[in-house]
């Protein structure tokens, strides 16, 4: 057994079917102490990646949530201001002055470490997620190319701070926006697709271990088959699995037969209004035929 | 170049089979350095090389930057590993030069203009030079490898580069959440004052401040370019060079038939050459329309990235169209769920007594945000206040 196939089967261990694709990105990414950009449509376990493999690795996740006008205060470090104003206004009670409280306002004590300075500073090398890149600006993007390619971090007033270890680090988007080229080149790259069948029946079985095989069997199928209409929304894994709880928790031993219960269930897979309406119980109750 | 040598005394060693293949996924359009080849190697040694399949899915995460890559990886492989590299060469004619177009093999037949022009029928306008067939062309079909240096001139584009400064900055809005520093802000920037204070004993006597910037809008222009818009070439082309130029986040389309990326070879320097660049990619210009296939296809694909609530989507076209008009309803109404805001601009509506009565035309009405004419790049700048109210 090659290392890559040793870490799809800890990931397994943990619940997550990863395809050899990625499996093989992951590997590459730990071996080579590279970025992973992983890219896919909303829902198919990119970001659960990352949480799997901090399980795997017994080690801390550290994810940085990205979000239009995300800037290096809450991204990278920020300096405890009212610390720093108590810390003045004491030094002058005390008559200090000079450069000795300069040096002690601008030290470490002072710095609020945010996620990313967080990740390089740990004593044991973290996951670090950096979760839907692409929602930030471009000029974040700039700031996260200096740290991925150095792992060190700049702060003015006190010098470069030099990762202790180096994060493995895993990106992720959606495409809401072309990601710059040079993030891309310094990343190695997976594109994550909905799983197939026979994957997707592995999730399951990972993920809700009492379900029945035949119905297990069936949402699969219902649920591929949903994938395969005009949705805007497509079903991810994340909403399979919502849907298989949802269904053990009405009772439902076959989808066919409760075609109410179905359409409740419904509710955890279709998440707009035009959806809703374009599958209404007569098709929501072919697909379950189909399926069965 | 890039075909793989039989013999084994003639072999230079994985190391050059592996930067050959580099090379090869180069000429068919991955972005892939010097670097990449290395890490293609360190990759390689970190699994076993020699499993095809192993090697096959290392190189793909190394080499691929996008799903459209990832999507082309597997063909491009086999290309250059399985078969003797017999591919390689007709694949890098076909790819070469043209960055990220989009070709698409069916509905260039299907789509053919039943509308306006009769040559149509025979046109077959397909990207490759290969093959001897293409060679025997008809008069009508040399007709459509119109030259665009001839339809526009550099002095064309520096006057519309101008215009479109203008309208670019006619569309800029307010509604950055981060705050930069700025002179007069609103809020009270801490990290500064703070620093500043330490001069004055830790009063912070001065404050400095900081303030939400503006953010421009992104345009993004697609232009028909099918027969009947052809008279309309010279403005609207030089509209989009300026553009492009005026703004470096500009994306500009065309689509006739195909639908074609444009941005990169009109952002050339040298205007000439842009256009030449710009004839070569836009092969079939002042043929049939397909305008709902291509926006459907733009909305669907393109736009996902391209398009969002801070991009105005500006469409310059008649609204004949080829395909059901059912189809242009659609893509619009795709688009507009990404937020973006939509302007069409129409040359036939500067007639008197024009209605919108093409079917394409009447369907698209309803989710336009501005629909106007435009004929000339007079009509173009004169647009400024519709756009600024925006």
């Amino acid at each position: 057994m090659t290392d890559w196939q040793t870490l799809t089967a800890d990931l397994a261990r943990h619940g997550y079917i990863a395809a050899p694709d990625l499996a093989m990105a992951l590997h590459l990414s730990l071996a080579l102490g590279r970025p992973l950009l992983i890219e896919g449509a909303a829902g198919v376990g990119k970001t659960e990646v990352a949480r799997t493999l901090a399980a795997v690795k017994a080690t801390e996740l550290i994810r940085l949530q990205c979000y239009e006008g995300l800037d290096a205060a809450q991204a990278i470090y920020e300096w405890n201001y009212q610390r720093q104003l108590l810390a003045i206004r004491a030094a002058a009670e005390a008559g200090e002055t000079g450069r000795a409280v300069e040096e002690r306002l601008f030290s470490e004590a002072f710095l609020l470490e945010r996620p990313l300075l967080r990740a390089i500073r740990r004593p044991v090398a973290p996951v670090l997620l950096i979760d839907e890149i692409d929602r930030a600006d471009e000029e974040f993007e700039a700031y996260l190319l200096e740290i991925l390619s150095d792992f060190q971090i700049t702060v003015p007033e006190l010098g470069t701070l030099a990762a202790v270890t180096r994060p493995m680090v895993i990106l992720t988007s959606n495409g809401t926006r072309e990601l710059s080229d040079a993030l891309r080149r310094r990343c190695l790259y997976a594109h994550v697709d909905y799983p197939d069948r026979a994957a997707e029946l592995a999730i399951l079985a990972a993920r809700c271990p009492g379900l029945p095989e035949q119905l297990a069997g069936q949402i699969v199928g219902f649920v591929q088959a949903l994938r395969r209409e005009d949705l805007d929304k497509k079903p991810g894994v994340a909403e399979l699995l919502d849907f298989a709880a949802a269904l053990s928790g009405l009772g439902i031993n076959d989808l066919s037969g409760d075609p109410a219960a179905l359409q409740a269930a419904l509710a955890t897979l279709l998440k707009t209004e035009a959806d809703r309406a374009a599958v209404p119980a007569e098709v929501a109750a072919r697909l379950a035929g189909k399926a069965a | 170049m890039s075909r793989v040598t039989r013999f084994a005394a003639r072999d230079p060693g994985p190391a050059a089979r592996v930067a050959g293949f580099m090379a090869h996924l180069r000429a068919n359009g991955f972005r892939l350095g010097v670097a990449e080849t290395e890490t293609a190697l360190a990759a390689l040694a970190a699994v076993r090389a020699a499993d095809p399949g192993e090697a096959r899915t290392a190189l793909k995460a190394v080499a691929c930057g996008s799903a459209e890559d990832a999507g082309r990886f597997d063909d491009l492989f086999d290309a250059y590993w399985r078969n003797g590299g017999r591919v390689v060469q007709r694949a890098a004619t076909a790819g070469a030069g043209s960055g990220r177009t989009t070709r698409e093999g069916d509905g260039r037949a299907s789509g053919a203009g039943r509308l306006h022009a009769p040559d149509d029928a025979g046109r077959g306008g397909t990207a490759e030079a290969a093959g001897e067939g293409r060679r025997v062309a008809s008069r009508a079909q040399a007709l459509m490898r119109r030259d665009l240096r001839e339809l526009v001139s550099p002095q064309d584009i520096a006057a519309a580069e101008a215009v479109a400064r203008r309208l670019g900055a006619a569309l800029r809005d307010q509604r950055s959440r981060r705050r930069k520093a700025a002179r007069q802000g609103r809020a009270i920037d801490l990290r500064r004052t703070i620093r500043a204070s330490l001069a004055t004993g830790g009063t912070p006597l001065r404050l400095a401040r900081r303030r939400r910037p503006d953010r421009p809008v992104r345009i993004v222009a697609l232009c028909d370019l099918s027969g009947s818009m052809l008279a309309f070439a010279r403005p609207y082309l030089a509209f989009l060079a300026g553009l492009i130029r005026a703004d470096r986040t500009t994306e500009a389309w065309l689509f006739h038939t195909r639908l074609v990326r444009i941005t990169d070879a009109l952002r050339d320097a040298d205007t000439l050459a842009a256009l030449n660049r710009v004839t070569l990619l836009a092969d079939g210009i002042g043929g049939g329309s397909r305008i709902g296939g291509n926006l459907d296809r733009f909305a669907r694909g393109p736009a996902r990235q391209g398009v969002n609530g801070r991009t105005v989507v500006m469409i310059l076209s008649d609204g004949y169209d080829s395909d059901p008009p059912a189809g242009i309803d659609q893509a619009l109404a795709r688009l507009r769920r990404r937020g973006g805001r939509l302007v069409w601009l129409n040359p036939l509506k500067g007639w008197s007594g024009y209605a919108p009565v093409a079917a394409g035309m009447a369907a698209a009405l309803p989710h336009l945000d501005l629909f106007a004419a435009a004929t000339t790049l007079a009509d173009l700048a004169a647009l400024e206040a519709d756009l600024a109210r925006l």
